[in-house]
């Protein structure tokens, strides 16, 4: 049906689409999880912030499944190293995550103050930490990250946890808490009604803003860090094999794809056009526009890290040559056809159910709703 | 060299949270259904008990689904963080039905149990009935993938390995979602869980029963989870046994260590009952045998033979030696891709790769490899015989004494004498423990059983780890019991403290102890 390349090109955009669906679903689960503390300061504000999201974040925190899934699937290397490498990063994922589910559906069973407390905290750090690693880990890659593979393609990684935690991956990491807080906040706003979501407002701006100072910031500083370039001659469509090629570290690489095709400046573009329609939407109260806004910076921020680096996935700083592209990380066509068939079929299908879930669960959450339903909300 | 340390700390830690997760997954594949009858019968006949069990019930259920939810992601990321080599090597056909899962599966059941516990008073009643259901298919089918993944590792069907990107391709996914090992393990698992969940509602029904408490709401309890426990623990026997039947070659080798067959025995061969295995002389010291039973369980004829030990490990010798020249041919062919000559070699010898594979675990030149290490890596094909021997026996002695509890359960029911037998509720009560037991020894048969490998006669376990260092395992695993502990105290004292409440804790003014809530 398609070649090779072709199927490598596709499952760069599958894998984009399932990430950034993954920030626009569970990333504002997340936003609502950092904004809990402040948006909610009674316990029945708090119930009011959670039960939000708590028809839905099980089903929201499948994008994020799913998107390993796939990456294991289309990009096997990219997973066996990048998972391996980041290993305290990954468990601090990881052991965040554990306070979701049981945060949400534990909360509330038992009435003690210091019970709920803890668990809203656990909430907190679940939407906290795994944003910010997930931009420390981006902002890692566009430095490369000290891997190479031996003859056998065993990766060994020899860098640090401590050396990820560098200040332009912290700034990355800021970009991506910001732009899922302020997506969080506009959540909320549509979701709540008063004080809340007059708080969730007030996030929003305050994100917003930052965010839009965070992402340029992150912008001019990329000028500054050498890009990785291929500098011999790549067969797309050929088998993968990472050590077939050569790499150089090179200033401006990162900004060669937007010298070759200008159109992609459309990218970085809809991130801030994305941001600030977001923003006013927000203030003229049209909250479920802005979330959509929001959502299109969501893909114009994600989209600007993978089109910078494109080819790249994972440029190596210890030696280049190991680097991980697009090109030498992908399955093989056949597994690329069979996961490109069973995304199309079911894809739409879960979009369907997923928006007649939100569409029965809608308006607003108050709180006379859940002091009339306290044996039963979250 | 791969240190050994580091291998068995990873298996460690896999284990550990693997079988933590499988606490709260066959509860979960089983409930679901319960909870689908209930709701079914409430739809049907309009009885709002049949609602609150539904709701009842599912608030245990929810409880422990949380937990469920928040192991299973562990398994996923551990792949990558801790068996890199394996992920490169097989994620070519392993990660498809992982991702597949999370698509057809995983998004199903996630989304649709939000509008279970949250749409009751915005869905008609049928609506809310087929949430229920979806959710129910979901988690099922959730299970459907994972074991064809797993099945896939037992039974390593419509792959081949390419030596230009080093790793396994796939070439038939077809096969590999038919794998007669993946599906038999399917039935049987999931089978496995009903009984779980079968258990959990007739053992909590047989408390209050027994306290006299809520006594309609709870025989009505007791007599689903009786039907539905009966049906599903006969489904869990006749498809282990099935399970037994298929023709692989690690079920050979497990099969073998399994019931301790040193010898080939004449066709059919007799079963050993009970038998003392000996590792040190590779016999058993003594054992009860039933003639001809092996032979037929394990055939399905009276002429086939089934291969014992020390002829399994006779032919592992043949296909290591035959690996050796595959590795050394595959090292050659690494170096320079045009080498027509090891090319030959190697497609002659690719079929044993694996086991010449075997011997990195020794040495890092296979070729140079000794007779010693060659025999060392011989004696790993088979897993150690006594473990196997017995967790085997005690899965299924636990088997046969649930199929009694759940027949005896049921003929009381029929009887409408289930509540004023309090032996057969003391019996129910006590023997909740049971399921997670054989679902646990079940795995552990199946996994440990497979050893030395990860993906059978294709890539050793020792081979698949990640390159970390010792002390990063020992501090994950210092993080993963950590948390785990002190989960499963807060999921069991939630569970505890709502199974005491009893359906009063619905706040709907039907039932007793509503104040204590």
């Amino acid at each position: 049906m398609f070649d090779y390349e072709t199927l490598k090109l596709i499952w760069w955009l599958l894998v984009g689409v399932l990430l950034i669906g993954f920030a626009i679903m569970d990333g504002h689960d997340m936003g609502v999880g950092m904004l809990l503390p402040w948006a909610g300061r009674s316990d029945v504000e708090r119930r009011v912030v959670i039960n939000t999201v708590g028809p839905h974040w099980d089903g929201n925190q499948v994008w994020f499944i799913t998107g390993g899934g796939a990456i294991f699937a289309a990009w096997p290397l990219i997973y066996a190293t990048a998972f391996s490498g980041f290993y305290w990063a990954m468990l601090a994922v990881l052991f965040a995550l554990f306070f979701r589910p049981v945060g949400f559906d534990y909360r509330s069973k038992i009435a003690d103050p210091r019970w709920r407390s803890t668990w809203d905290w656990g909430l907190f750090i679940g939407g906290t930490v795994p944003p910010l690693i997930f931009g420390v880990a981006f902002g890692n890659l566009l430095q490369g990250v000290p891997f190479h593979f031996d003859s056998m393609l065993m990766s060994h990684y020899t860098g640090s946890f401590w050396a990820l935690l560098n200040p332009f991956a912290l700034l990355c990491g800021l970009v991506s808490s910001l732009m899922l807080l302020m997506h969080g906040g506009i959540y909320l706003a549509h979701r709540t009604e008063g004080v809340i979501a007059a708080r969730a407002r007030a996030a929003v701006y305050v994100a917003g803003l930052g965010l839009l100072l965070a992402f340029s910031a992150a912008g001019l500083w990329l000028t500054r860090i050498d890009g990785y370039l291929i500098t011999s001659l790549i067969d797309p469509g050929a088998l993968p094999d990472p050590l077939a090629k050569t790499v150089e570290r090179s200033p401006g690489a990162w900004f060669a794809n937007y010298r070759a095709w200008p159109w992609t400046i459309a990218v970085p573009v809809l991130a801030y056009t994305g941001a600030v329609l977001a923003l006013l939407l927000t203030r003229a109260g049209r909250t479920g526009l802005a979330f959509i806004a929001s959502a299109f910076m969501l893909a114009g921020v994600i989209g600007t890290a993978a089109v910078s680096m494109f080819p790249f996935l994972m440029p190596s700083s210890s030696m280049p040559n190991s680097s991980l592209t697009v090109w030498d990380s992908a399955s093989s066509p056949l597994t690329l056809a069979i996961m490109f068939w069973a995304t199309l079929i079911f894809m739409p299908l879960i979009i369907l159910y997923t928006g007649w879930a939100y569409r029965v669960m809608r308006g607003k959450v108050t709180a006379e709703h859940i002091e009339h339903n306290s044996h039963s909300a979250y | 060299m791969i240190s050994e340390q580091l291998v068995d700390l990873s298996r460690l830690q896999f284990a550990i949270t693997a079988m933590y997760h499988f606490l709260f997954v066959p509860l979960t594949l089983g409930m679901v259904w319960l909870l689908v009858i209930m709701e079914a019968v409430y739809v049907m006949t309009g009885k709002v008990v049949y609602k609150d069990m539904t709701r009842f019930w599912g608030k245990l259920f929810g409880i422990n689904f949380a937990l469920g939810v928040t192991t299973g992601i562990t398994l996923e990321f551990q792949f990558g963080t801790n068996w890199a080599y394996y992920s490169h090597y097989v994620g070519d056909i392993f990660g498809a039905p992982l991702a597949i899962e999370g698509l057809m599966a995983f998004f199903l059941e996630s989304t649709f149990i939000g509008l279970f516990f949250f749409g009751w008073d915005r869905l008609s009643k049928p609506q809310h009935l087929l949430v229920t259901i979806l959710m129910a298919v979901g988690t099922n089918l959730s299970a459907l993938w994972i074991l064809i993944a797993n099945g896939w590792m037992q039974n390593p069907v419509g792959a081949e390995f390419n030596f230009e990107t080093m790793r396994m391709e796939l070439t038939d996914f077809w096969a590999v979602v038919f794998n007669p090992d993946a599906q038999a393990k399917f039935v049987h698992t999931v089978s496995a869980g009903y009984v779980t969940g079968a258990m959990f509602v007739l053992s909590i029904s047989a408390w209050y029963l027994l306290k006299g408490r809520d006594v309609e709401f709870a025989k009505r309890s007791f007599r689903i989870a009786a039907a539905f426990g009966l049906a599903s623990v006969c489904s869990v026997i006749v498809l282990g046994d099935e399970s037994g039947y298929t023709v692989g070659e690690a079920q050979q080798t497990k099969m073998a260590a399994l019931e301790a067959m040193w010898e080939t025995e004449p066709a059919p061969a007799p079963f050993n009952l009970i038998a003392w295995p000996n590792e040190a002389e590779q016999k058993n010291d003594w054992a009860v045998q039933i003639p001809w039973v092996m032979g037929l369980i394990g055939t399905r004829s009276v002429s086939k033979q089934i291969p014992g030990i020390l002829e399994i490990k006779e032919k592992n010798r043949h296909r290591i030696l035959s690996g050796i020249v595959a590795v050394k041919s595959l090292e050659r062919l690494r170096a320079n891709r045009e080498d027509t000559e090891a090319l030959a070699l190697f497609e002659r010898h690719k079929a044993d790769l694996g086991f010449g594979l075997l011997l990195r675990k020794y040495t890092t030149d296979v070729g140079a490899a000794t007779p010693e290490m060659i025999q060392q890596a011989v004696d790993s094909t088979i897993p150690r015989v006594a473990p196997m021997f017995w967790a085997f026996r005690a899965m299924v002695g636990i088997g046969f004494w649930m199929l009694a509890l759940f027949a005896f359960a049921a003929w009381q029911t029929v009887r409408g004498q289930c509540a004023h037998r309090r032996w057969l509720l003391h019996a129910a009560l006590w023997s909740l423990p049971l399921p997670w037991i054989a679902c646990e020894l079940g795995w552990f048969v199946a996994e440990y059983g497979r050893q030395p490998w990860t993906i059978y006669g294709v890539l050793p376990t020792h081979l698949s780890v990640s390159t970390l260092s010792v002390g990063n395992l020992y501090g994950s695993l210092v993080g993963f019991i950590g948390f785990y502990t002190l989960l499963l105290v807060v999921e069991m004292y939630l569970m505890v403290r709502f199974a005491r409440l009893g359906p009063g804790s619905l706040g709907t003014g039907r039932y007793q102890f509503e104040a204590a809530h």
